[in-house]
């Protein structure tokens, strides 16, 4: 079974990779199975100077999913360099690096630094969890081609722009990228979401709100994949809600060429390597002989087809 | 660090809403010191639920969990009577091996008291002397009194006053350190500080709780502010246990 993908700036031998937020820098997991068995690894996200985040409590759970307010922390762009990158070369695993800013400024200095020692870069403007930047470049078509330009001037490598949810046209943002140069997407981040605690009256995560992820998004996220599939020609890293082979054959069918498994790293810390081995016995029960074939393959069936399948 | 289908040997209510759950396997080999946790995964809740060891035996290799009933995720967990999905064991405890004390003071709150009852006994066995201060909010919710008596002085607070001083931890603190030499402190935050705030000239441990997402230092969910370099601290990793200068309360 071929589950290799070419990517911009990506030649990865599966298609899964562990979300960006949701397996720090690799080191946690790498005491659970070898790095080098993924697809790639999306870093945390990176930030001009270190961050310390929100306060805590950052996290709720929800029903099929979970609200996180983290906030951004990290070290910093220069610690990430310095203290977190050569850990993941060691291993042997393509990096993509989250690129996550206040302004458009920060975003550019930061693509400049760290796009030198990465394979692409994932351009967050979809965070919901911080006050400035973030989400508010995400949800704007105009702000997001500008940002979108300008990193895409100074990045070393392929950049991939992770679109929100929060709107009400993914297309339109989709679209936007595009036409920025953008070399890729990822799709999706976090929806805003809110718990409140009936005990304390007050909402259980610090921040107030927080991104709504796990899933209960996986169907949204298909959605989205679906739409953005037919209207823009950019290869999609599909995101949301993945926890078995099967919700990977299910992104790959919707349009996403590759994937990342976000939460489920938290229940289950094997979770990537897992679905890794059982992608191939997934693809051949429902007749594929390769990754590539299954991409976008809602798509390409025939009227009535699906008559001769079920 | 594994993630094992641990057995139920046992599973009994100990005090009002908090359980004692025995569970076999291999995982207690791995325990390094108390004070470390366990990650529980249950069918129908998206997040493990953290239950910090109360006791562990390699011979019988038995781990010993005592937890309350915080919500619906822990009353679901009151209905296992099989096996349990158990990721562990999780954290820095206590560095027994490090400890050199003559008169060890032990303050523990409400779930914050189990994890002490390893540590008291792994304490007594290097020839330390242990005090201990419980507290509960009432007599229906108090448990390990008996076990604690057993390895040295215990003084109890309650809330409301049903058994032992009616009050908080703290109300008898001052008349018991004195004699101490090292605490080692677990329970709800507020708790924690009032203690290393009345202690301020005692070396001390504390161990932390928080609402967690990963379990092992990927999610930065369970952070707390330090004083180093760095400036901050995961509780599920690089603690649950801190030094008592080494976070910012």
């Amino acid at each position: 079974m071929n589950l290799s993908i070419k990517l911009p700036g990506l030649s990865i031998k599966n298609p899964i990779m562990p979300a960006s937020g949701c397996f720090a820098f690799g080191k946690e997991f790498s005491q659970c199975y070898d790095l080098s068995e993924l697809g790639a690894v999306i870093m945390k996200a990176a930030t001009k100077e270190k961050r310390f985040g929100n306060g805590t409590p950052r996290v709720a759970e929800t029903a099929s999913g979970m609200l996180n307010a983290i906030g951004l922390q990290n070290p910093g762009v220069e610690s990430i360099i310095r203290d977190e990158i050569p850990f993941l070369k060691e291993k042997g695993v393509p990096i993509m690096a989250n690129v996550a800013g206040r302004t458009v400024e920060e975003y550019v200095c930061v693509t400049e630094r760290i796009s030198p020692y990465v394979d692409a870069i994932e351009l967050n403007i979809s965070c919901p969890n911080v006050k400035e930047g973030g989400v508010q470049f995400g949800t704007h078509p105009q702000l997001a081609g500008e940002v979108i330009e300008q990193v895409v001037q100074v990045s070393h490598v392929p950049v991939y722009v992770k679109l929100s949810p929060n709107v009400t046209d993914i297309v339109e943002m989709a679209i936007a990228a595009s036409q920025a140069g953008a070399s890729g997407l990822s799709m999706i981040n976090t929806l805003t979401g809110m718990k409140i605690d009936p005990k304390t009256r007050t909402p259980v995560i610090a921040n107030g709100t927080g991104g709504l992820s796990g899933a209960a998004i996986k169907p949204i996220s298909i959605r989205m994949i679906h739409q953005v599939y037919q209207a823009v020609d950019l290869p999609i890293i599909g995101m949301g809600g993945i926890e078995s082979a099967e919700d990977v054959l299910e992104y790959l069918l919707a349009g996403a060429s590759a994937v990342a498994i976000g939460s489920a790293n938290f229940k289950n810390p094997f979770i990537c390597k897992e679905v890794i081995d059982h992608l191939p016995k997934t693809l051949e029960r429902y007749g594929f002989s390769s990754v590539e074939q299954a991409i976008g393959g809602v798509h390409h069936e025939k009227a009535g087809s699906h008559l001769l399948r079920s | 660090m594994i993630n094992e289908l641990m057995s139920i040997l046992s599973h009994e209510p100990l005090a009002e809403d908090t359980y004692r759950l025995v569970l076999h396997g291999k995982m207690v080999h791995e325990i390094k010191e108390p004070g470390q946790f366990v990650h529980i995964r249950m069918d129908g809740f998206y997040l493990r639920r953290p239950v910090s060891i109360s006791d562990y035996d390699p011979l019988n290799e038995t781990i010993t969990l005592i937890y309350k009933v915080m919500g619906d995720g822990t009353e679901a967990l009151t209905k296992q009577n099989h096996s349990l999905e158990v990721l562990g064991p999780l954290g820095q405890g206590f560095p027994i091996d490090q400890i050199h004390a003559n008169h060890a003071l032990l303050i523990g709150g409400g779930v914050g008291v189990p994890p002490l009852y390893s540590l008291a006994k792994q304490l007594r066995r290097k020839g330390v002397s242990v005090t201990s201060i419980l507290g509960f909010r009432s007599k229906e919710e108090a448990f390990l009194l008996e076990d604690f008596e057993a390895l040295g002085d215990v003084h109890i607070t309650t809330e409301n006053g049903t058994l032992g001083r009616c009050g908080r931890v703290t109300d008898v603190l001052s008349e018991m350190a004195g004699n101490c030499d090292m605490y080692f402190t677990c329970g709800p935050t507020a708790m924690l500080k009032a203690v290393a705030n009345d202690l301020p000239d005692t070396p001390g441990f504390l161990s932390m709780e928080e609402r967690m997402g990963c379990g092992i230092g990927a999610c930065f969910a369970c952070v707390v502010p330090s004083k180093d370099e760095k400036g901050y601290k995961r509780i599920c990793c690089d603690g649950p246990v801190f030094r008592a200068e080494e976070v910012v309360l």
